[in-house]
């Protein structure tokens, strides 16, 4: 088997709290390999997101060791790790977090201006033609329903054709009929860019589409399983 | 009702601590506190003024004569009326010391009752009356230490006044009726008039002013005694001035320039004003949820209003109570400093006049800029509870709110120029601000339509895409940075440009028009011998001279001159009267004629066309002039053009000859001479005519411009507070801003920013909306500079690129550093946790 893209040894994380420290993740061990899609399960507060966050650099284990694409995330920078991301990384979040002073083309093209792509805004573009917002590029985030600014979400993830894709519950503020349409077309992206997928669902079914289900209580992996209904 | 659950509801509200409202009490404090602080200055001094009246007038009452002595009959009415009377005479002349070093000095020739009141201090120590005694044959001088500087000498030392030597016996430390002498071109020298006797300075027809102090018996009504000194000396051309206003001119000024400072500090109120309406309408944009909250659980409108409302009185009333305690504090405090620098007496305290005004203008003001804010939170419905947006709406408020807010400016206005006592000024200033506010409103939308259209020629520049966007997109924080940082900067860049143009305007356009000496005292005989000496001088390439008298222009066609054409500054006191035969080449006559050469009938004037029309005369007015004590009443012939700007000579009445050939009077000559020969002139004039005073134009305009750059730097001042209260405004911009950047850096860093990349977006953004306020400030400042400098001051202009340079660059450095001072947080903040905490 090929070298894991993400891997995770004993990752812990705590936090500090008003009474003291609280332990988010503990001695967490996983690995993650080139286009396998994995799916985060587990009760409210079990550490889901935040062991998505680990993956992505966007929080630092308190111990432990975390990898991606062979670079020790525990020993980089700020700004190392954010090259990484933005070399490597695609990252959908629940609530968006599109920026609100940009429009959805530029919402879309701003990490590919940060990587110096010079057709930043053609990429962007065919990104956005691509999820179905050709209409809607002059578009402010306020301007968008949930589903729309999702999809701007999910197109700025892509655009700079990630080597890893991180969601962190896509769905979650969305109906069903939006909350469909963004998994169809997060799971077409990763088809079409061969990415690693890992994603945080409350969502059986959903979870059901990734080649792997790791189920997390306590911040502990309480199991892992191969997927019967893995999508393509 | 309503109003008591509303008091329960913002008192509820306000236990949560001032967290929203630490901008809005800064602006509130600084407003309130400049302004006291202006007003209990002025309170102070005029206060000291009052006190020490008589100390300041050197007597319990003055009478002034020009030119003349008092009569035996005006002296005999002074002796009855007071217990006691001194003579003073005031003359300007050159002091010469025996290595012939010479300089202009202001002298105070004294009887041996001078001083009545106070005591004149010398050094080294020892009593007037024997200093003025002199030594060794000499009469006694004593002299200010300048003029001992200027001429190398000591006391024990020989200066010459005219024709009569004086010992120097002692160095001048103070004197206590000083402030009344107004601008003095020559330090002082102090004599007995006795000894000026044969000096020839005090020849009929000379310039000099006679004051005659009147100690007056303790019960004495100075309202009766003034009135009675006028009819009983009536048309003498007297001047009275008495202890209730020991010196009107320097109470008038510190007044004038009180008014002025107050209505700066006006404007620094409404940059607090931009700064309260900030802070509240995004203080309410937080509260939406609770608002709506409110209103589903029944609040009707009217509670909403109330509760807020209380919330912002209960906040404005705290902000005003420790402005007004900081603003008088300060002033108190700093009182013995304060006092050392100031040329008058003043006496520092808690006044309630400065007191109430500064409250007055602080809760117009903060009603002005906050009504609005709180009649739309006013409109948010219920349903606000459940929308994605959660914003106030932007519609405009009901008109009852928009009536309010008219009335409560008007209310300002009235209250501005009642206190300031100048409702012109007041006008100015109000159309000022309101104009620059609304260029300043225009210029955050244009710079935010800018920024859009820039955008996308930005690719490629993450950073400065990133900065347009944050200043086009929505939630720009443009409008108050702009217009806080914009307001503040204009009134600085305003002063700046009026203040270089003026001085420009002396330094630059006199040189070349203006003459190099006026000489003062020529005797007619000497006449002659000047001109050779002038005229034979080929460094001398113009000589004007005219024959001088002084006199008071009393009535207008058998009129109290002040009943026919008010307070205008040509009634003020003395003027200088000429005459004349021929019509002089340089004379264009605006309206009438010019009398014949020979002509010797009734005596005829020509008066200046600017300021005979501000007074209202006309051709064949009957203008009683007095001169030398005799009065003098003229048809008024004709107009002509005098031009005050190139400080030339300019005499406001020219009469015919025959009307004024008789009497007893000196010529003044203007010399325009090259720099190279200007030092002979002086020498060789002072050298053979002792009596003739050289006044250099160059030491008169360093003089003035001297006096200038006090007033600008006190103006400064003002405009650096409303500046101060600007940057509060940006800080409180930036810090309400400050939880956004971070969401937006937390974003960027995830997509793979660099913190250097964010930073400089960061930094870029607010250098850049820096500038725009700067350019609009500059603009705005540039436009009300022109507007004064061609409608007030009547000086040309031209933009001084100094000081503009230094508002456009200030203003984008002080954005900058506000901008700066929040970006730390958003730099260091981990993204997860940030995200995590925005969802």
């Amino acid at each position: 088997m090929s070298d894991p893209v993400l891997s995770l040894q004993s990752a812990s994380l705590n936090l500090m709290g008003n009474a003291g420290p609280v332990s988010i993740l503990d001695a967490i061990s996983l690995d993650v390999h080139g286009q396998e899609t994995v799916g985060l399960v587990g009760p409210s507060g079990s550490g889901k997101s935040s062991l998505l966050m680990l993956m992505g650099g966007l929080e630092q284990a308190t111990s432990g060791r975390v990898t991606a694409l062979g670079h020790d995330l525990t020993a980089m920078s700020e700004d190392a790790l954010a090259r990484l991301r933005r070399d490597h990384f695609g990252v959908v979040f629940q609530s968006f977090h599109l920026i609100p002073t940009m429009t959805a083309l530029e919402n879309v093209a701003a990490p590919l201006e940060l990587a110096g792509v010079k057709e930043a805004y053609d990429r962007a573009e065919a990104e956005l033609h691509a999820v179905g917002l050709a209409d809607r590029i002059g578009h402010y985030p306020s301007q968008m329903s949930g589903g729309e600014q999702q999809r701007v979400a999910l197109a700025r993830a892509a655009a700079p054709r990630p080597d890893i894709l991180l969601a962190d519950e896509p769905t979650g503020n969305l109906d069903s009929s939006n909350g469909e349409a963004i998994i169809e077309l997060l799971f077409g992206l990763r088809e079409r860019h061969k990415s690693t997928l890992v994603m945080v669902t409350h969502a059986p079914d959903l979870a059901a589409r990734c080649d792997r289900v790791i189920t997390l209580t306590d911040g502990r992996i309480a199991d892992t399983a191969k997927s019967t209904g893995a999508a393509a | 009702m309503s109003l008591r659950v509303a008091a329960r509801f913002a008192a509820r509200e306000l236990r949560g601590g001032l967290r929203g409202f630490r901008v809005f009490l800064g602006c509130v404090i600084l407003g309130v506190a400049a302004i006291a602080a202006v007003g209990t200055v002025r309170e102070s001094i005029t206060q000291g003024l009052s006190q020490e009246g008589a100390r300041l007038l050197g007597g319990d009452a003055e009478i002034e004569l020009t030119y003349r002595f008092a009569t035996e009959d005006e002296r005999a009415w002074m002796d009855s009326a007071a217990s006691q009377v001194s003579e003073i005479v005031d003359f300007r002349s050159m002091a010469v010391a025996q290595n012939e070093e010479r300089g202009l000095t202001q002298v105070k020739a004294v009887d041996g009752a001078y001083p009545l009141v106070g005591d004149v201090e010398l050094s080294p120590d020892m009593p007037l009356k024997d200093a003025l005694v002199g030594s060794d044959g000499l009469p006694g001088a004593i002299v200010h230490p300048l003029l001992l500087n200027r001429l190398d000498v000591a006391p024990g030392d020989i200066i010459r006044l005219g024709t009569q030597e004086f010992r120097i016996m002692a160095e001048l430390v103070a004197e206590p009726d000083n402030v009344t002498a107004g601008f003095a071109l020559g330090p002082r020298t102090i004599v007995s008039t006795g000894a000026l006797a044969d000096s020839g300075l005090l020849a009929p027809g000379t310039l000099f002013t006679t004051r005659y102090r009147l100690d007056l018996p303790p019960d004495a009504d100075l309202a009766a005694t003034q009135a009675q000194a006028e009819e009983t000396l009536d048309d003498s051309g007297l001047r009275w001035s008495d202890a209730r206003n020991g010196a009107p001119g320097a109470a008038e000024f510190v007044d004038r320039l009180g008014a002025f400072l107050v209505l700066v500090g006006l404007s620094g109120l409404a940059v607090g004003g931009v700064g309260i309406s900030a802070a509240l309408r995004g203080y309410l944009s937080g509260k939406t949820q609770v608002i709506a909250t409110l209103r589903t659980l029944g609040a009707s409108q009217r509670v909403i209003f109330l509760t807020y409302f209380l919330q912002v009185g209960a906040l404005a009333v705290l902000g005003i109570a420790l402005g007004l305690l900081l603003g008088v504090g300060l002033p108190v405090a700093l009182a013995p400093v304060i006092e050392a620098r100031l040329p008058v007496p003043a006496v520092f305290g808690a006044y309630p006049g400065p007191m109430a005004e500064a409250a007055l203008y602080s809760v117009l003001t903060v009603l002005i800029f906050t009504l609005w804010p709180l009649a739309r939170a006013r409109d948010v419905r219920a349903a606000a509870l459940y929308r994605d947006a959660l914003t106030l709406a932007r519609t405009l408020p009901a008109p009852i709110f928009i009536c309010w807010t008219v009335l409560l400016f008007l209310a300002l206005l009235l209250a501005a120029s009642y206190f300031s006592g100048t409702l012109w000024l007041t006008l100015w200033t109000a159309g000022g601000i309101l104009g620059s506010l609304f260029l300043l409103v225009l210029a955050a939308f244009g710079i935010q339509a800018l920024s859009r259209a820039l955008r996308p020629r930005m690719r490629g520049r993450p950073a400065l895409g990133w900065a347009l966007a944050a200043i086009g997109g929505p939630g720009s924080t443009a409008g108050p940075v702009v217009l806080s940082l914009g307001l503040g900067l204009s009134v600085l860049a305003a002063i700046g440009q009026v203040d270089q143009n003026l001085r420009g305007a002396i330094e630059r356009d006199l040189p070349d028009q203006a003459p190099s000496f006026f000489f003062v005292d020529i005797q007619k005989d000497q006449m002659p011998g000047f001109m050779e000496r002038m005229e034979s001088d080929p460094g001398v390439s113009r000589i004007d001279q005219a024959p001088m008298l002084r006199g008071i222009i009393t009535r207008i066609n058998g009129q109290p001159a002040a009943d026919v054409a008010g307070n205008h500054w040509v009634l003020e006191g003395d003027r200088g009267v000429s005459y004349a035969s021929a019509r002089p080449d340089r004379v264009t006559v605006t309206e009438g004629e010019w009398w014949d050469e020979d002509y010797a009938g009734e005596p005829l004037v020509s008066f200046s066309a600017e300021e005979g029309a501000e007074m209202g005369l006309q051709i064949g007015d009957m203008l009683t002039v007095n001169i030398l004590g005799r009065d003098v009443t003229a048809r008024l012939s004709s107009f002509r053009e005098v031009d005050f700007s190139t400080a030339g000579m300019g005499f406001i009445l020219v009469m015919n000859e025959a009307a004024l050939a008789g009497a007893p009077h000196t010529f003044l000559a203007t010399v325009y001479s090259d720099a190279a020969s200007e030092s002979a002139i002086f020498n060789d004039v002072t050298r053979a005519y002792p009596n003739v005073t050289a006044v250099r134009v160059r030491d008169a305009i360093e003089q003035f411009s001297g006096l200038l750059a006090g007033l600008a730097s006190a103006t400064a001042w003002g405009a650096a507070i409303t500046l101060l209260t600007g940057f509060l405004v940006l800080i409180g911009a930036a810090a309400a801003d400050q939880r956004s950047r971070s969401y937006e850096a937390a974003i960027l860093k995830t997509l793979g920013a660099t913190r250097a990349r964010i930073l400089a977006g960061l930094t870029l953004r607010a250098a850049l909306l820096g500038a725009a306020a700067g350019s609009v400030a500059l603009a705005a400042g540039v436009g009300g500079a022109w507007a004064v400098s061609r409608f007030i001051m009547k000086t040309s202009f031209e933009v001084a690129w100094g000081p503009a340079i230094g508002v456009v660059v200030g203003g984008a450095l002080i954005s900058l550093l506000a901008g700066l001072a929040f970006a730390l947080g958003p730099m260091s903040a981990k993204p997860a946790r940030v995200l995590r905490s925005a969802e």
